[in-house]
């Protein structure tokens, strides 16, 4: 209940937001922290509960904004049509990802995810109708949906949508007999399928969600830079982000990668701006490692064990 | 264990040797020079994966990956901040030069000497597995540490050893990169692909393999070069790699 309360607190003052901040930038930033708490959450069904690692976060999210691109270009589908159908597409290719666990496991699934995103990424690059190498202008409807006056601030609202489903998505699976069959894949596949867990379906319908929720993420970025091509749809950022948010924050809840994301996000988005963006990866990488050695339950980890006193969380 | 950033360290040592022909070196001394550095560099991080990770039997899962993964992301980021996206490539006497063989068919003189090194590397890697005490040693602790362990041999000791060769490899592979072909810092993703597809098409652990599998791989990404065209050449090695695990997780020549 005090959930969705605040889930819908959350998307009111989104909603509200043009009437106090007329900022155009906190939108700008806004809906990259944003994308990234659907990114980190998503990664985290599969990654964190189900101990899977994708680095093919890039290709769902990817595949998720071409879908979207093809058919806005063919028949000017309406952004929340948009966004279903991406969804289904990455969600389809996650069905197929799940189906690959069935032989691969350990870092051998995770290449396997990275072989994923390249091959799909050479295909997109000699795809002619959505632009190929050198990508695709889109233009944004004319029309503002309605009483917005930015588009901008329309995709903010959306993907703030968006980012709530997904946590709720989230939080049900972990809260869930989902999420006892999937944590306990992580701790012992072989124990947990002798004791009669499902092991294959829960498998299957983690990553099904998972990547439709990165594909859901991924639909609105051609509307929002207004322009997409595909090194920087398939970008390896992604896939170090969507892994580096929920182990910073703490795998083992759904609110450690929300708080990943927004941490990282933040200081991503600022140090861009200060320093640069060659500068704003390093952050990552040097974050994502200092916490794997020094903090391996993330933030939430040290939070357990300085402030509430817990040893085994 | 999942160590995937050993592309990020052949690329790196693509960049040393670029870094040291600057200063007026032959590419080839210049990775032979940089291979006992690389291989203190190997030991080293893997000490610190050990103590970080192994000894709390934490190296499982996640953590670990992430772990070689982050690195391997930094070593990227941090050749960018360095050198710039820019490609670069080396200078040398047998660089941009050719042997005819007979008639109109010429032979790139840098593919003959890097062909020859790297066949040497190859051989001698595999004949020091095969032959040596300390190679039969990393052999086994690849099938059973416990067992080694009641041989009375330390594994961490021998897998530590394995890790250094392995990395000193890289620095005279990056040099052999470097002269067959420019070189980007964002090299090493697409090595993962090549990396991996060449050692599951061979089956871990075989090395005869190994020669086998990368001949497989360098002959179908000319021929997808040659015939289909250059923008479909990255995802050869990542689709033969996708084909091998799905259907035949074990490779060519694994048992």
């Amino acid at each position: 209940m005090k959930f969705l309360f605040g889930a819908l607190a959350l998307i009111g003052l989104a909603a509200a937001a043009p009437l106090f901040v007329r900022l155009e930038y906190f939108y700008f930033a806004g809906f990259v922290v944003l994308q990234f708490i659907v990114l980190a959450t998503a990664w985290n069904i599969l990654g964190g509960f189900a101990g899977y690692v994708n680095f093919g976060t890039g290709a769902f999210f990817a595949v998720g904004a071409y879908s979207a691109v093809a058919l806005y270009k063919a028949v000017q589908l309406p952004l929340g049509l948009q966004i279903l159908a991406g969804a289904a597409t990455a969600g389809l290719l996650g069905f197929l990802v799940g189906l690959l666990t069935l032989r691969l496991r350990g870092i051998f699934f995770s290449i396997a995810t990275i072989a994923i995103t390249i091959i799909l990424e050479t295909v997109v690059m000699n795809w002619h109708y959505v632009g190929g190498a050198k990508g695709l202008p889109i233009l944004r409807p004319t029309e503002m949906p309605l009483y917005f006056t930015n588009y901008t601030q329309w995709l903010f609202l959306v993907m703030t949508v968006i980012a709530v489903l997904a946590v709720a998505t989230a939080r049900y699976i972990q809260t869930g007999w989902i999420g006892r069959g999937l944590r306990a894949i992580r701790d012992n596949e072989g124990a947990a399928e002798c004791s009669g867990v499902p092991t294959l379906k829960l498998k299957l319908a983690a990553a099904t969600i998972s990547g439709a929720l990165m594909g859901a993420a991924g639909a609105p970025f051609a509307q929002y830079l207004s322009f997409i091509e595909p090194s920087s749809a398939f970008s390896l950022n992604y896939a170090v982000n969507a892994l580096a948010m929920p182990i910073i924050g703490g795998t083992a809840h759904w609110i450690g990668p929300v708080i990943g994301a927004i941490l990282l996000g933040t200081v991503q988005q600022v140090v861009t701006v200060t320093i640069s963006s060659e500068m704003n990866v390093l952050v990552v990488g040097v974050m994502l490692v200092v916490f794997v050695v020094g903090a391996p339950e993330g933030i939430l980890g040290l939070w357990n064990r300085y402030v509430l006193k817990k040893s085994v969380p | 264990m999942p160590h995937v950033a050993h592309p990020a360290f052949l690329v790196l040592g693509a960049y040393g040797t670029y870094a040291l022909v600057g200063l007026g070196m032959d590419p080839l001394v210049a990775g032979l020079l940089l291979m006992p550095v690389f291989f203190l560099f190997g030991l080293a991080v893997y000490q610190f994966y050990y103590m970080t990770f192994e000894r709390r039997g934490s190296d499982l899962g996640v953590r670990g990956i992430a772990f070689f993964f982050g690195i391997a992301f930094i070593v990227q980021v941090g050749l960018i901040l360095a050198f710039g996206v820019d490609q670069r490539m080396v200078e040398a006497s047998y660089i941009g030069t050719s042997i005819e063989i007979f008639g109109d068919v010429r032979i790139p003189q840098r593919m003959i000497v890097a062909f020859g090194v790297a066949l040497a590397l190859t051989v001698s890697l595999a004949l020091y597995l095969s032959r040596t005490f300390t190679g039969r040693a990393i052999k086994a602790v690849a099938q059973d540490e416990g067992a080694l362990r009641l041989m009375g041999a330390d594994p961490v000791r021998i897998k530590r050893w394995a890790f250094g060769i392995a990395t000193g490899t890289c620095a005279l592979a990056g040099a052999l990169l470097i002269i067959v072909g420019p070189v980007d810092p964002n090299l090493d993703r697409l090595y993962i692909g090549r990396t991996f597809c060449v050692v599951v098409l061979a089956g871990m652990g075989s090395m005869s393999g190994t020669l086998v599998a990368g001949l497989i791989l360098g002959v179908a990404e000319s021929l997808v070069l040659a015939s289909v065209g250059t923008s479909w050449a990255p995802a050869v090695a990542f689709g033969i790699l996708l084909a091998v695990l799905g259907v035949r997780p074990a490779g060519l020549f694994g048992r």
